[in-house]
């Protein structure tokens, strides 16, 4: 734990000298290339994260191809004006409507629970600004996704198309019922705030496909629920921490 | 000499006190306004610098200066809190964005003006009048004291918005009345009162109306299409808004099994504060309509009684009384504090909610929740204890006081019970587990209590992912209840997380966490080493108490290192903030005191107006303001539960000490007249001995002695609460004006020091309190209290300083 928690101390501080390089150079360079160094920094970042979690949930690392997803997605593209800035660091930022685009690391555990490659089909509810989505699509995965707030859907679905992700499909809408035309999934996005997990939901799952649920309020994600459905049709349970975080409850 | 208008500002001051904690509140949430407003109240110690600095020419000008103090007040006052809550300040954001603080701290400064001009009148009347110290301090307690009741009834009929407006007033109508009595001409005083007016009423509505948060849930709820406010009302207890959501409507349903085939009727959601979200139910008495309720794990008690009669705690909007019509409750008392939410479900939106309540069969009674089972004659075989409304709980997130959940209270209801009755408690189920628990702890040590020497059988604890249910049994639970539970828990996915004799591989079962967390902590509880567990536990989960009753301060120093280091890691949700908030206020207000008291010590020092004791003025100042706050914050939890709701525990707390107080202020000058001279001790002595029986007195009487007279009727009960408080605050009201005075005497260049050191120890000693209370409990409170009052005494009587003369 302790030579871990160094290395990643060591990674960060890597990432940041680099970025600050980068960012001086910047200023001579081109823009694209601060934003693609500042982007793998965030991704390397991610990835000294992911390599701690695991000891309340089954995710231990993030993989390549998430990885890769989430070094490609433009997220500069999806924060509010003024904000891009502060893109590639990883955590939340406001994006108006009282909503957030979540910390890049929860979207890449997310992403990664869902289990989901090439050709899937998933569902999300609660577009937001449209990147969780796009990072699906990255991925190779055919996106429907429900926004309850329209002018966030419009401007979800607009950027979505202008950034040339096709395959990410953007409405606005109430996702109680889901998308029921072009059901089964094989995952489920719920970011929006769900106080169960709506019933039509679980039906819209295909055998052995996944649910994740992102509890907490907009700044923090609490809690992370994992639903996968069952060859059988019946469904399995689980409650993830963000965070490896041992609360030492055995006696033993 | 303005008396009445120093009376006027105070109370003035006290009432934007409260108002913005309601005001803010709204906007933010509870524990952000508690510790903007408690900076802000550092004002008071800016005042003395201030003073201390000009005191001279402000002293000419009397008139002229203490009236556009005043008028300060009343201008800034209502324009400050437009400001501050125009700051794009996001309290979510903090713990990412230090750049945060700086709009914080904008907030501070802009909130602690008003603070500081109405200082500022206190003050300089005290220099102009050093003669008569006593007068006037009487005059600012009374009014504070009649603020601190006066706000709380004009905010059962005014919007906090309009409140605002009439504390601006009060400043314009105090130079009013400071011109009128100092023989300026009446028509000065009818401009400065005219002028108010046109002020107060020129102020635009948008100014003043809270502008909530974006994040707060009643924010969210009103921008999905077609969501409306369909009522709004607002007390002293909360903002309660009700929406109506036809386009996409409330699915409000924590915890709903996935098993359920059915979710949730057309729904109103309820929000206090603009947060908290709960919901009235449409409910046309088809049954089928509210079988979603059935699937939640509140539903577990039902399935293990027959036709209960039951008791249901913080009933809220009616949730849990629908649950107890549907498993056909042969009697339901439910019980809820705020008439405004009991009043939804019962009035304004019976027909919606299938008029829920029958007199004489399901009966709703406006109380708080300790004080009713106290008062209650009846028993129960289901007490039912909510703790995922959001009523009475403002101090979810942050550190309120919660008598609901102690030790005392579940001893209460366990006496309350039928037997084979059941006590049943919801909540939510945090991970890692923290507050279930607590709650279970609390049940083991209330079973103890009352003398049962096996407590493992006669609890159960069911979850799901979102909330746990607890049960504890009048008698064991047997091994047909264990067999319901099971059945019910199995039919839902809910896990059993512990029962009599259950099996640890029975755990965890559906929704699965690494380790049965629940049911591990739960049997390591039960188990011969608890302390050794929660020793070892990386939150606080050991039992509230009602002298310690902070139940959702789970913090522990240890874990802070731990925390902190994978803070950027996805650990910022599990950081208990409620603390750390509170400590953050508390070095704030000690830093800032410092600034505010030490800069006018040196100040004065080179002028050489401070001459030896200034130390022991500051150290007998220091000790009364922590002192007096000790006391009266003790002496409001003491009476939360024997005055059954903690509004009227301020009010009455608060204006009688501030009123009785006042009293003593004002007859001090004639006790230190008749002792001086004599053989025998000084009026301080006299005083601080007097606080010292009492206030020990009442610590170690009044838990024994008030729950005799609980189920008095309320005047008697307030006529009650003034008896214990009149005698000691009265003598709590004299070594203020007593040291101030000699001060006149003997250092009249330190006084509005003493009186700016006296405000910040105020503030300082309120969150003290609080932390105090957190650790060592309310009773260690008290007697800090005591030995403050003796440090004071013998600061003041030493021959060093002043007093020696006597």
């Amino acid at each position: 734990m302790n030579s871990r928690g160094w290395k990643s101390h060591w990674t960060r501080l890597a990432a940041a000298v680099v970025v600050m390089v980068v960012a001086a150079a910047g200023a001579v360079g081109d823009e694209d290339g601060v934003l693609s160094v500042r982007r793998a920094a965030m991704v390397r970042v991610i990835q000294a994260h992911s390599a701690l979690v695991g000891a309340m949930g089954p995710a231990a690392e993030i993989s390549e191809p998430v990885l890769r997803a989430m070094g490609r997605v433009p997220r500069h593209q999806f924060v509010p004006s003024g904000l891009e800035g502060m893109a590639y660091a990883d955590r939340p930022l406001p994006i108006g409507h009282g909503q957030t685009i979540s910390q890049p690391y929860i979207v890449a555990l997310m992403t990664e629970l869902l289990g989901v490659g090439p050709g899937a089909v998933v569902l999300e509810i609660g577009t937001g600004s449209g990147y969780q989505a796009a990072v699906l699509a990255e991925l190779g995965v055919k996106v429907y996704t429900i926004e309850i707030v329209p002018p966030l859907a419009e401007a979800a679905a607009a950027r979505l198309a202008r950034l040339g992700y096709g395959t990410a499909e953007a409405r606005p809408g109430d996702g109680y019922y889901g998308w029921p035309g072009l059901a089964p999934f094989d995952g489920i996005v719920v970011t929006a705030a769900a106080s169960h997990v709506p019933p039509s939901l679980v039906q819209q799952l295909k055998p052995g496909g996944r649910m994740v649920i992102p509890v907490g309020s907009p700044f923090s994600v609490q809690q992370l629920v994992l639903i996968t459905k069952n060859a059988d049709g019946t469904v399995k349970t689980e409650q993830l921490l963000p965070v490896r975080f041992v609360p030492l409850t055995g006696g033993h | 000499m303005p008396l009445l208008a120093i009376s006027l500002v105070s109370a003035g001051a006290i009432a934007y006190e409260v108002l913005l904690i309601r005001l803010f509140s709204i906007v933010q949430w509870y524990h952000f306004a508690f510790m903007i407003i408690s900076i802000a109240l550092l004002g008071y110690g800016a005042s003395g610098t201030f003073l201390a600095v000009f005191r001279r020419p402000l002293v000419k000008r009397f008139d002229a200066a203490w009236q556009a103090f005043a008028v300060g007040f009343g201008a800034s006052a209502p324009l400050g809190f437009a400001l501050a809550q125009r700051l794009p300040f996001n309290s979510l954001a903090v713990a990412w964005e230090p750049s945060q603080f700086a709009f914080l701290g904008a907030m501070y400064v802009i909130l602690m003006v008003p603070f500081f001009f109405a200082a500022n009148c206190v003050g300089l009347a005290f220099v102009r009048f050093a003669e008569k110290v006593g007068r006037v301090y009487r005059s600012d307690l009374a009014g504070a004291g009649l603020g601190a009741a006066g706000i709380i009834a004009v905010l059962f009929a005014l919007a906090p918005a309009d409140a605002l407006r009439l504390i601006g007033f009060l400043g314009f109508l105090a130079a009013a009345v400071s011109a009128r009595g100092s023989g300026h001409r009446r028509r000065r005083a009818l401009a400065l009162a005219v002028l108010g007016a046109a002020f107060v009423a020129a102020l635009p509505g948008s100014w003043l109306a809270p502008r909530l948060s974006p994040y707060k849930g009643l924010s969210l709820a009103l921008r999905v299409p077609g969501a409306e406010i369909a009522r709004q009302s607002s007390s002293p207890l909360g903002m309660i808004s009700v929406v109506r959501s036809p386009t996409i409507p409330f699915r409000h349903a924590p915890g709903l099994s996935l098993n359920s085939r059915t979710g949730p009727p057309e729904q109103l959601g309820v929000f206090t504060d603009g947060d908290g979200m709960t919901v009235i139910n449409r409910y046309t008495g088809r049954r089928e309509d509210i079988s979603y309720l059935d699937f939640t794990t509140q539903a577990l008690p039902y399935h293990l009684s027959d036709g209960p009669r039951v008791l249901i705690l913080g009933a809220g909007a009616g949730a849990g009384v629908l649950l107890a019509r549907y498993h056909g409750a042969r009697h339901v008392d439910a019980v809820e504090m705020d008439p405004a939410v009991a009043r939804l479900a019962e009035r304004d939106f019976a027909d919606f909610a299938g008029r829920l309540y029958e007199p004489g069969h399901v009966q709703l009674h406006v109380a708080e929740a300790r004080a009713f089972v106290a008062a209650a004659g009846k028993r129960y075989d289901l007490i039912e204890v909510s703790a995922t409304g959001s009523s009475g709980s403002a101090g979810a997130g942050g550190l309120g006081a919660t008598y609901a959940y102690t030790l005392e209270a579940f001893v209460d209801y366990l006496r309350r019970l039928a037997p084979g009755g059941m006590v049943a408690v919801s909540g939510w189920a945090k991970l890692p587990p923290r507050g279930t628990l607590k709650l279970f702890a609390t049940a083991i040590a209330a079973l103890e209590r009352v003398g049962v020497a096996e407590p493992g059988r006669r609890l159960m604890l069911i979850r799901d992912w979102r909330t746990a249910t607890l049960l504890v049994k009048n008698g064991d639970f047997t091994e047909a209840d264990v067999g319901a539970a099971r059945i019910f828990a199995r039919r839902r996915s809910f896990d059993v997380a512990y029962y009599p004799g259950m099996a640890r591989d029975e755990a965890n079962r559906y929704n699965r966490l690494q380790a049965p967390y629940f049911h591990d902590g739960a049997v390591a509880l039960l188990g011969p080493a608890p302390s050794r567990f929660q020793a070892r536990y990386k939150f606080d989960v050991r039992p509230t108490s009602d002298d310690r009753p902070y139940f959702f301060d789970f913090f522990k120093w240890r874990t802070l290192p731990e925390f902190l280091a994978l803070r950027s890691k996805g650990a910022m949700p599990i950081v208990e903030w409620g603390y750390l908030v509170l400590l953050a206020t508390l070095v704030q207000a000690a830093v800032l005191s410092t600034v505010f008291v030490l800069l006018p010590l040196r100040v004065l020092r080179r002028r050489g107006a401070s001459g030896r004791g200034s130390g022991r003025v500051a150290l007998y100042f220091l000790c009364l303001g922590l002192a007096f706050l000790f006391v009266e914050i003790a002496f409001i939890q003491r009476l939360v539960l024997f005055l059954g709701h903690p509004l009227y525990a301020v009010a009455v707390v608060l204006a009688a000490f501030l009123f009785f107080a006042g009293l003593g202020a004002g007859f001090s000058p004639r006790l230190a007249a008749r002792l001086k001279g004599r053989r025998g001790p000084p009026a301080i002595a006299v005083a601080v001995t007097a606080i010292a029986i009492l206030a020990l007195a009442y610590a170690g009487a009044l838990p024994g002695v008030l729950p005799w007279m609980v189920s008095w009727p309320q005047a008697a009960k307030v006529v009650v609460a003034l008896g214990f408080i009149a005698p000691l605050a009265f003598c709590m009201g004299m070594p203020f004006p007593l040291g101030l005075s000699i001060l006149a005497e003997r250092l009249p260049g330190l006084m509005p020091w003493a009186w700016g050191i006296n405000g910040c120890a105020s503030v300082i000693s309120a969150l003290l309190a609080a932390l105090l209370a957190i650790h060592f409990g309310f009773a260690a409170v008290v007697v800090l209290a005591v030995a403050l009052y003796v440090v004071a005494a013998v600061a003041f009587l030493n021959p060093l300083g002043i007093g020696a003369e006597r």
